[in-house]
This record gives structure tokens, sequence and C-alpha cells, in this order.
């Protein structure tokens, strides 16, 4: 029997992958279930000669669908930044207004009235911040959250060939930093972009029509302030960029410090090292310094202009109101509006930097949603599965190479069947297994399993029938039993631990906090034997009508081995078996051995057969002999005989 | 599924919505083993005497930079009070059609405060920042150094990843400090104090009134900073959550695809990213809180400032230029309340980092550089072990007092059971670590005695990890002795057989490795360090499994390239396999620390009862 045919609460479970067809009993639908909500990339635009064409926001703008849950409350942003702006630049008008009204005219009623106003007008520019602020938080956050959790679930979907060209710490960039620039972009850059330009729209026309020739001061003063400031924020940008990169350098080199100090250390280079870290260092220093001047230049502009303006407005304003063209209280609202332009416009190149930044993080995070799925699910299901594997004339190589790693391979392994896989170092022995649960799809000829091709089978049953235990095995940071029950998350305390059994992996009983201890990377670290049976157990726990096992048994000491072995010979009876094996002793657990040599099956046999026949199985197996573990077992047989004496 | 469950959640009735945190994640003891880390509002002592010793070098030149700065904060805050005097002063003599000479002095002056203002802040700002980067430098130099001296034994405990962070982040985390805070916080303080002192001289009243925020304005800053420096802690955390489940996943893709692992990770991940989201919602909605705060605070005074000053006008105790003035400071005293609450966290992380390099800092290698070495330029390879004893831990000796001489120019190959202590024996050699008692002496020098360009030059180890620094296949090689020709980077290649298999890379020589030798096989990596071993020519190779990574073909290649490499020279091997064994001249079979056979191989192998020769009959069995 096999895991397929089970209960129909674990079939709609193992099946629900593929798609909303698990039924209506099914919870717990996920970002797995939909397409992604990115809206689909526009059809390409060519120019006149023939190049692609490419609208630098159309990314950004591929993510609307993720604001709409939020429309409310980015509505609400709106409405209360607008009003709140409003409400800003009333206030100096009433300032102007108590100074010109009622102080001039000692009007102290008039005064209250109008001093009042502007206290309140102040109060409510300060609550509608707070309102903005408030609402707005959880619908930037929301929105990353949502591209967060739909990144996450295409990149689960795409297969190991994606993985494999692209590192870790890129995808976990685009998925944080990038995704972060445009939340920020859309939960304020956006907003700001449209209410400064207004800010600074509205307040110079009202300064031109307080008093026109003052008015053109502080509009000529524009200029040399947004001129600076997008001068500056691109070489600003640029010399962060180079900070970045260099700073990258000097982590590198700080890294071939830390991991190569064994090495650096046999040799005596310390000094070499440090020669390299050094220029490194000193290289961003020069940049970090490029740019202390810049910035210090930079802001102090930003600072002075306005204070000559300032300067200007004064001078001409003072003979203004001496020639009584103007009133004080204009004077002092015409300062105090001027200077609330400041900001605004130092903001502005800030702003479109930002602006610009959120849009190449969305092209960067758009790439991964464009990106192709190779291996695609198939329709078809067996029924009852008897576990015949057959290679057919399969090949395999990878998207970027030359040559196949695997070619012409030919297999027929019979249900029940175990085959034992050796070859050299290098022979492809991991490629091979990956082929069979569809990590990698084959590049010509065809696998099948009970004479349907894995690539026609529902890659949900293709992964339920096939269960792989790994020689290097992966460990979650979880629990020691939800890494265990990775295949399988509904399985019994029995089932456990019966595979524990099988796996001679008792040793999690004795963690400090048994099955609930947490391994992995951020848990309890475990020995590279320890850690190889826990992944023998996950695969047995997944009860798969085929058993791959690559090398699963290398780091065990012998006296283990031994033990596993014969747990082993246990489980693979009935279950379809391959098994990449280095020592003799595991290749006994096989029925035939199959030979890998220059990427293909070059000898089919028995290990008797092999041994006698072909002499490049011999030197093979002679080459895996370990004269420390064969020694340990001497040891402990001499030990056992003493005993026994 | 029972039915009274139902009311309870549906999450406990459905298996397959998230169990939770703790449940999945299991239990596992947190924050083991740093070296104290915890950053606090005062330095630690040895974190005070690092920055003192940093900033040492510029012990003048910080109180100029503290005049500077003074200088442009009188500069910056004169500018509101010339306008009060261009309005009161000025205006009132051209209002009486008198002339405007005051008023040209006080735009002079403003001028001139402007110019001054300006000067002073570039000066600062650029000084100060040159200041900071060299500080930086400096500790980047101090600490990568450090790293370097301290012994391998150390590295066995302070994993790589610590030392990486500390070199990145923590120095990231300083930096921060030394480039904006220390700038952000004192223009803010200065800007405070001066505002409030001016706003009290020109109008002891009204300056009062104004003050009446200060304390309301303290409060807020205070509990902001508490709380934020709680929900940063929180972001920070759960953020470090969705991290550790994203690059888990993509790293173990291959394991959550043949498990169909992605459903329960979809709902952990998304279980997480939701978690993470609430505890950002939380400190953006404390900044909600404590931004507008600040701005309530800084209307209400000014429209408190509008109401009273213009009362005081009315009446006449005050002028239309002091009320100006009164408004313009009033701005300025509230812009730079951000930074101070910046400030707080800024100055948390970067003290808990200096506070941990001080802690590396402190560390003292256990393997020591001689006080006076003893010359050693040309080696003959003569290795005495003189009752050396070891143990990792205390009164747990791996070595118990061992004897071993090996004259120049002896191969010999270590065999033993898990634990014999043969790489121990390999890392006294190499002086990684020093023996607890007794003395490992070459050519009768106490390694301890010898300098260690002398002790590398003639002593070079080879381990199974060949590391492969960045760059070219022959700059790889040249690690071995970075003066030598490409001549004879091709030769020491030639020797261990490389030579062919570098040739048919895309750049033969000057082919990059890529990062830690990725485009190398695991067996090409292990001929090019070879080579560097070889290339480095010492009088005493040893070589610690170094040939168990290797492919058969090219362990062919390799078992030949050995004859050369270990001919006129000491060499010690430890082996995995029989056939490297069996080029030896000597072989010694360890057990438990102590050399329980010593012979040639062809002796031992006719020793009756011996270990060597019952390997050698397993290894025959199992080929039959």
């Amino acid at each position: 029997m096999s895991a397929d045919v089970s209960a129909p609460s674990s079939r709609t479970r193992h099946d629900g992958l593929a798609g909303p067809t698990a039924g209506p009993g099914t919870v717990g639908l996920t970002a797995l279930d939909r397409p992604p909500m990115i809206a689909p990339a526009p059809p390409p635009r060519y120019g006149r000669n023939g190049q692609l064409k490419r609208r630098p926001s159309s990314s950004l703008w591929r993510m609307r669908r993720y604001l709409l849950p939020y429309r409310a409350r980015f509505i609400a942003m709106i409405v209360f930044a607008a009003v709140g702006l409003a409400a800003g630049i009333v206030i100096p008008l009433v300032t102007k207004a108590v100074i010109d009204g009622p102080i001039a005219e000692s009007d102290k009623t008039g005064l209250y009235a109008l001093g009042l106003f502007a206290l309140a007008l102040g109060m409510v520019e300060a609550t509608l911040m707070f309102f903005r602020r408030w609402v707005v938080a959880k619908a930037t956050l929301g929105t990353e959250t949502g591209i967060r959790t739909d990144l996450y679930a295409k990149l689960q979907r795409l297969p190991m060939a994606f993985h494999g060209r692209w590192q870790s710490g890129q995808l976990l960039s685009r998925m944080m930093n990038d995704l972060s620039t445009v939340r920020r972009f859309l939960g304020f850059g956006m907003l700001f972009i449209t209410m400064n330009i207004l800010q600074i729209l509205v307040v110079t026309i009202l300064l031109l029509n307080m008093y026109w020739p003052l008015g053109l001061v502080v509009l000529a003063s524009i200029f040399p302030v947004s001129w600076l400031c997008l001068r500056n924020e691109r070489e600003y940008t640029r010399l962060s960029r180079r900070v970045q990169d260099q700073t990258g350098d000097v982590a590198s080199a700080v890294e071939e410090g830390a991991h190569g100090i064994r090495v650096i250390k046999a040799f005596g280079r310390g000094d070499h090292v440090f020669a390299k870290f050094d220029a490194g260092s000193v290289r961003l220093f020069q940049t970090s310094m490029e740019r202390v001047k810049l910035t210090s230049k930079f802001w102090t502009f930003l600072e002075v202009i306005p204070s000559v303006t300032l300067i200007i407005v004064l001078g001409f304003g003072a003979v203004a109101a001496g020639q009584d063209r103007l009133t004080l209280g204009t004077l002092v609202a015409f300062i105090t509006m001027m200077l609330s332009l400041v900001w605004p416009v130092a903001a502005l190149g800030f702003l479109l930097s930002q602006a610009q930044e959120a849009m190449t993080a969305a092209d960067r995070i758009a790439e991964i949603f464009d990106a192709e799925n190779e291996i695609t699910d198939g329709t078809s299901a067996i029924e009852a599965v008897r576990g015949r594997v057959r290679f057919e004339g399969a090949a395999f190589r990878f998207a970027d190479a030359e040559t196949d790693v695997l070619h012409d391979l030919n297999l027929d392994i019979a249900p029940g069947e175990t085959v034992a896989l050796v070859g050299a170092t290098g022979s492809g022995k991991t490629a091979f297994t990956a082929l069979v649960p569809r990590l990698y799809d084959v590049t010509a000829g065809r696998i099948t399993i009970d004479g349907v091709d894995i690539r026609d089978l529902r890659l949900s049953q293709l992964r339920t029938i096939v269960a792989t235990a790994f020689e290097d095995p992966t460990l979650f940071s979880m629990s020691a039993r939800e890494n265990l029950t990775l295949g399988r998350p509904d399985a019994t305390d029995d089932e456990i631990a019966e595979a524990i059994d099988v796996a001679q992996a008792h040793f999690v009983y004795e963690l400090p906090w048994g099955l609930n201890t947490r391994i992995g990377e951020q848990g309890m670290s475990l020995s590279g034997g320890q850690r190889q049976r826990l992944a023998l157990a996950r695969a047995v726990l997944a009860r798969p009508a085929v058993l791959v096992l690559d090398d699963t048994l290398s780091a065990l000491d012998i006296h283990t081995e031994a033990l596993v072995e014969e747990a082993l010979k246990r489980v693979l009876v009935g279950v379809t078996g391959i098994v990449v094996a280095h020592r003799a002793s595991t290749v006994l657990l096989a029925d035939r051995v199959a030979m890998l040599a220059g990427g293909t099956i070059t000898h089919v046999g028995t290990h008797t057969e092999l041994l006698d026949t072909v002499p490049e199985y011999r030197a093979l197996l002679s080459a895996e002999f370990d004269p420390e573990d064969q020694l340990d077992e001497i040891e402990q047989t001499w030990l056992e005989e003493e005993a026994a004496r | 599924m029972s039915a009274d469950s139902v009311t309870a959640s549906t999450a406990s009735t459905s298996p397959q919505k998230p169990d939770g945190l703790d449940e999945w994640r299991g239990v596992g003891a947190e924050h083991a083993g740093e070296i104290s880390a915890k950053g606090s509002v005062f330095l630690k002592r040895r974190s005070r005497a690092l920055l003192g010793s940093l900033l040492r070098p510029y012990k003048t030149y910080v109180w100029l930079l503290i005049a500077v700065v003074l200088v442009e904060n009188a500069a910056r805050l004169s500018i509101p009070w010339l306008v009060r005097r261009g309005i009161d002063l000025g205006v009132p003599p051209i209002l009486a059609g008198g002339s405007a000479v005051v008023l040209y002095e006080t735009v002079g002056l403003m001028l001139a405060a402007v110019i001054i203002q300006s000067l002073s802040r570039i000066f600062f700002l650029r000084q100060a920042g040159r200041v900071g980067q060299e500080v930086l430098l400096e500790i980047r130099r101090r600490l990568f150094k450090h790293f370097q001296k301290l012994d391998v034994q150390f590295h066995d405990r302070y994993t790589s990843g610590r030392v990486v962070s500390r070199l990145t982040n923590d120095i990231d985390a300083i930096m921060e400090l030394l480039a904006g805070g220390f700038d952000g916080i004192i223009t803010a303080v200065l800007t405070m104090v001066g505002v409030g002192v001016l706003l009290l001289v020109l109008d002891l009243k009204l300056g009062a009134v104004c003050l009446l925020c200060f304390p309301i304005l303290l409060l807020l800053v205070r509990w902001f900073s508490r709380q934020s420096s709680i929900t940063y802690r929180a972001v920070r955390e759960n953020s470090a959550l969705v991290i550790v489940q994203f690059v888990e996943t993509m790293t173990g893709i291959r394991a959550v695809e043949a498990y169909r692992r992605e459903r329960r990770n979809q709902e952990i991940f998304s279980d997480l990213s939701g978690r993470y989201q609430d505890a950002n919602v939380k400190s953006f909605r404390l900044v909600a809180i404590f931004m507008p705060g600040i701005r309530m605070i800084g209307n209400i005074t000014i429209g408190v400032v509008l109401l009273y000053g213009g009362y005081r006008v009315i009446e006449g105790n005050m002028t239309i230029g002091v009320l100006a003035a009164f408004l313009l400071y009033l701005r300025m005293f509230f812009e730079p309340m951000q930074e101070i609450s910046q400030f707080y966290n800024t100055f948390q992380s970067a003290s808990a980092a200096l506070e941990k390099a001080s802690g590396v800092l402190e560390e003292q290698p256990t393997v020591k550089q001689p006080e006076n070495p003893v010359p050693l330029p040309n080696a003959k390879g003569d290795l005495h072990f003189d009752r050396v004893s070891f143990s990792y831990v205390d009164k747990r000796p791996v070595l118990p007092g061992l004897e071993l001489t090996v004259p120049p120019g002896q191969t010999v190959a270590l065999v033993g059971t898990t634990g014999a202590g043969k790489t121990t024996i390999a890392k006294l050699m190499a002086r990684f670590y020093d023996p607890t008692e007794g003395r490992v002496t070459l050519d009768g020098v106490d390694l301890r005695d010898l300098a260690e360009d002398d002790l590398r030059r003639a002593v070079v180890m080879v381990t199974q990890e060949n590391f492969m620094f960045d760059g070219s296949v022959a700059d790889n090689i040249a690690f071995g002795r970075p003066d030598a020709s490409r001549e004879e980077i091709i030769a020491a290649a030639t020797a261990v057989g490389a030579h062919q298999f570098i040739t048919e890379l895309p750049h033969g020589y000057d082919t990059d490795v890529g990062k830690r030798g990725d485009r190398l096989s695991a067996g090409q990596r292990q001929l090019v360090a070879f080579a560097r071993a070889f290339l480095a020519d010492p009088a005493v190779l040893i070589l610690d499994e170094a040939t168990s990574s290797l492919d058969v073909p090219s362990e062919r290649l390799v078992q030949r390239a050995l004859g050369t490499i270990l001919s006129e020279r000491t060499s010690v091997i430890i082996a995995h396999r029989l056939s490297t064994v069996e080029i030896a001249d000597r072989v010694l079979v360890l057990e438990h620390g102590t050399i329980i056979e010593d012979g040639t191989p062809q002796e031992l192998l006719t020793r009756e009862n011996g270990r060597y020769a019952a390997l050698h009959r397993a290894w025959a069995d199992s080929l039959a």
C-alpha cells in the first residue's frame, strides 16, 4: 500500500498543493492556492529602431492590486494630508491677521478671537497628522505583507533550477530591502511628492499675492535650492552606491579572513590577508570621506540659501514697511510662510530619488514574479501505485552547461526491488536521484513510474510516491518533531517512534526538550551522523512507494551503520529503493548494483558479479574503504572478545 | 474533533491552521554564548577605555571642534535675534523718514552671521566626519588584526559568523552613531539650550511661558524612547524570524519540494510575516503619536505665544520684533526633537557593538609569540615530541605524554581509531595549539621559541578544508609564496598534477575561482591546495585527511604527485585511505593518544595480532 490511497482527509492535504480542486472540506487556503495578485506585465513596446522600450514606473504600477484592500485607508490618508496641509498654510495668515489687526489696533477681544482660532488650527493640524500616520501604518505595512506573502509562495513554487541560479542572499534582499523601499514610497514618498508640490505652489501664490516683489525673491530662491538638491542627490546616490559596494568588498575580505583562518595560519599569511583587507578599508574610507565632503557642503548650502533669502526679504521688507507699502504683520507672516517652504523644497530631491529607487526595487521584485516555472504540474494520477521505476534514455544537463551531466540512462527497477548506485565523486549520483522526484526535469528521454511519464503525474502525487533522504540533510530551525514530519505533518506519535527506531535516531529523546527541542542553525547543533539519521527517519516516515537514499549513511560510525542497515532491510521490503552507496556493506542492501561512470550507467549486476568482472568497481570500493572506521570496529570486536574470555 | 470544541476556536479544530510559533519552532536556549552583549546608557569600563584609546590622537582636535560647533550655533541662533533688531530698531527710523543705517547695519550683521555659520558648519561637518571615519578605519584594522592574531582554539569556539558580524554589523552600528548621531544630538542640545536662554533674555515672562512646554516635551521624549526601544526590539526579533524562515526555505528548497512542504511553510510564513507586520504597525503608531505630539505641543506653544505675546504688545510691554523673533525661535526649538528621540536607539546599539568589540580585543591568544625568538632560517625537519601531553578540556588528556621522533626526510602515516589523537598531533606540530605539558621541537628548538615567519616557512599543514580565496587560480597557488613568479606557480601545479585541469579552465591560471571556489570541484580544490603547499616548499609537511575528498582518477594523480611532494622533506600524513598509507616510510597506529604499533608498512603487515595487519585483512575481505 502506498501513501496516496490512505484516508480522504490526508488525501486533500497531500493533493491540495495544486490548486483549489481539493474540495469543500479544505481549510487554510494560502497564497499557494491562487496566482499572485501582481498585474500581468504589459505587452512589450518597441521603439522605432526595434529596441525594447520600458516605462520605468511599469513594475511599480503592476503592484496596484495589493493596495486595493486598503483603499479606504489610502483615501483617508490623502484627505487628512490635504486638510492638514491647508491648516498649516492658514496658520501664518492668521498670525498676520493678529499682528495687523488686533495688535496694531490694540483690540484685545479681536486678539483673543483670532489667537484662539490660530491655536485651534494648530491643534487641528497636529491631530490630522496623527490620524494620517495612524491610518496609513496598517495600509502600507499590509500592502507590504501582501506582496511578501505572494513572493514567498511564488519562490516556493519555482523549481530547483531557479534556486540553483539565485543565491538566497539575493532573494532575501528583494524580499526585505526592495520591498520596504517600495513600501516607504507607497506610504510616504508618493504622498509627499504630491503634497510638497501642492504646498510650494499654493504658498508661492500666496506670497506673490501678499507682496509680489518679495514673492519674486522667494520664487527665485526656490530654483537654486531645487537644482542643488537634484544635483547633489544624484551625486550622493552615486557615492552611496560605491560606499555600499566597497562595504561589501570589505565584508568579503572579512569573511575570507574568518572562514580561511586555519589556512591563513597554516601558511602564516596574516600580513598578506591584512594587506588585502586594509586596501579595501582604505578605499572605503576615501569614498566615505568624499561623501562627508559632499554632504557637508550640501547641507550647509541647504541651510544657507533660506537664510540669505530671509536677509534679503527682511532688508527689502523693512524698507517697504518703512515706506508703508507693507504692514509689519505681513512681513512677519511672509517670513513665517517662507520658512515653511524650506522643507518641502529641500525634500523634493530626496523624494524624487526615493521614487526612482522604488521603481528599481519594484523591477527587481517583478523579475521574480515573472520567472517562468519550468517544472509544470501534470494531470494524471496513478490509481494503485506499484512502484516500477524506469529510466528510458534519460539525460540531464544544467541550463547553463554545454555538456550533459547524465546521458543515455536506461534502467528498469521492478516494484520492491532495491538498486544500489555506485560511482566516483562527481559522477552524477546526486543529479540522478534528483531526477526521480522531479527536482530537476530530464532534458532528454523520460522517466516513468508504473508506466506513466513522471512529467504527466500530479507533482503532489509524484512527491508522495517518492521520498528522498539527502546526503547533506537540510534541517530547519524548528522542533525535531517538525523536522521529522516534514513530509507528513499528520504522523502519529507511534509512527514517529517507529521511524526513529529504523533510523537509530533515538538521540532525539535525549535532547533537552525531547522531540520539542529546536534543532538546526538557530537551535541545538547536531553531528553529521545525527543529521543523517534524522533525514533517514524523515524519509521513512513519509512511507513512500519509492525510497531514495542519497548516501545517507556516509557520516555514521560503523556500529550505527550496521544497526541502520539491519533496520533498512526491513523497511525496504515491498518498497522500491534507490540507494547511493559508498561501502560494500551498504551495497549489500541492494538486489542489484548500477555503476555510474562518465555520466552514464556502465554496468548493472549483483555485487559479486561486478566485483569479479569490473576492475573499476573494485577500485572504487577499495578507495571508499575507511581505515579509521575499520579500526574502530576492530577495536570494538577485540574488546568484546576479551570480555567474552 | 469533538463537538464542544467547535466554539473554542477554529484554529484548534483544523490541523492546517498555524499551530502557533512555539509549537513548530520548538524550544531552544536563546541568546547563549555571546561575550556579554548588553548595551547600556553608561558605557562599561572597557568600552570607555577602547573609545578613549581610539580618540586619544584627536584630543586637542576634539576641543577645537567643540569650539567651532559653539560658534556655529551662536551664529545660527543670532539670526532671529537680528530679525527682531531689524524690525524694532531698523524699521521705525525709516517710518519716521530718517536714515536706514540701523537696518543696513543689521542686514550686514546677518550676512556676517550667515557666512560664519556656513563656514564653521562646513568645517565642523567635514572634520568631525574625518575623525569619525578615521576612528572607524582604526577600529576595523584593530579588530581584523586581532582576530588574525587570536589562536585557532579561539576560532573553534567563536564561530566565523560572529567574527564577520563583529566586523560588519557592529561596525555599521558604531558608524551610524559617529556619522549622524553625535552631530545631531550636539546640534539639538545646543539649539534647545541656546533658544531657551535667548527666549528668557528676549522677554522673561513670555520666555517662561514657552519653557512651560519643556517638561511635557521631555516626558513625551522619554516615553517615546522607552516604548520605541521595546517595539524596535520586537520588530528586530520578528524580522529575524521572517528572515530565518525565508532563508532556510530557499537554501533547503530541495527538501521543501521533495517533501511537499510548501503549504505548511506558507502557513508558517504568513503567520510570521503577520507578526512582523503587527510589530511594525505598533512601532509606526508610536511614531504616529510622537511626531504629531511634538507638533501639537509646538503649535499650542506658538498659539499661546501669539495670544500672550499679542496681549503684551498691546499693553506696550513688548515689541512686535520680539514677537516675530519668538515665533522664529520656537520653530527652531521644536525641530531637533526628532533627533533626540532617535539618538537613544542609535546610541544603544552602538554601545552594545562597542562592548562586544572591546570584549574581543581583550581576548588574549593562548598561543603566544616568543619575546626572544630563536632564529631558524633553514630548518632540516627534525621533529621531536618530548613527553607531550595535551587536553582540550581540563583533566581529560587526549595525548598522555607522547614521545615521538621523526628524523628529517621521513614520511610518517598516522592511523587510528576515532578520537585517537591523530589530528591533535598534527595541530601541535603546526602550533595551532601548544602542549599542556612537555614540548614539541623542530631541529631541537621548541616551537614556542620560533618566530612566526620561521615556523610557517618550515611547517605547513594542509587539511581537507581547502579554502579558496577570492581571486584567480594562480593567486590561490601563490598564497603559498606570494613572491613566486608565474613559472614557479606553473611548476608547482605541474608537480602535483594540477596543470592539466587548470589549463582546461576558461582562462587557465587566471580563471576566477568564484566565491569560495564554487567553480572548482572538491578534487580540483584539493589539487590547488597541494600546489599551494608545494610552492611553499616547507621542511615539514602535514597532510590531515587531505586526500579524502578526491575521486578515484584524481586520487591516482595525487598519489603519483605525493611521491614528488613528500620526497626530501619530513612529512606526516593522516590518511583515510590505505593506498596513501602504503607510500609511507613508517606507520604509527594510535589508540587513545598512545602509539601502539610503529614500523614500516611491510613490518606491520606481518605482525601477528597487529591492528594494522587486521586492518589490511578487513580491507581485502571487503573486496572479496
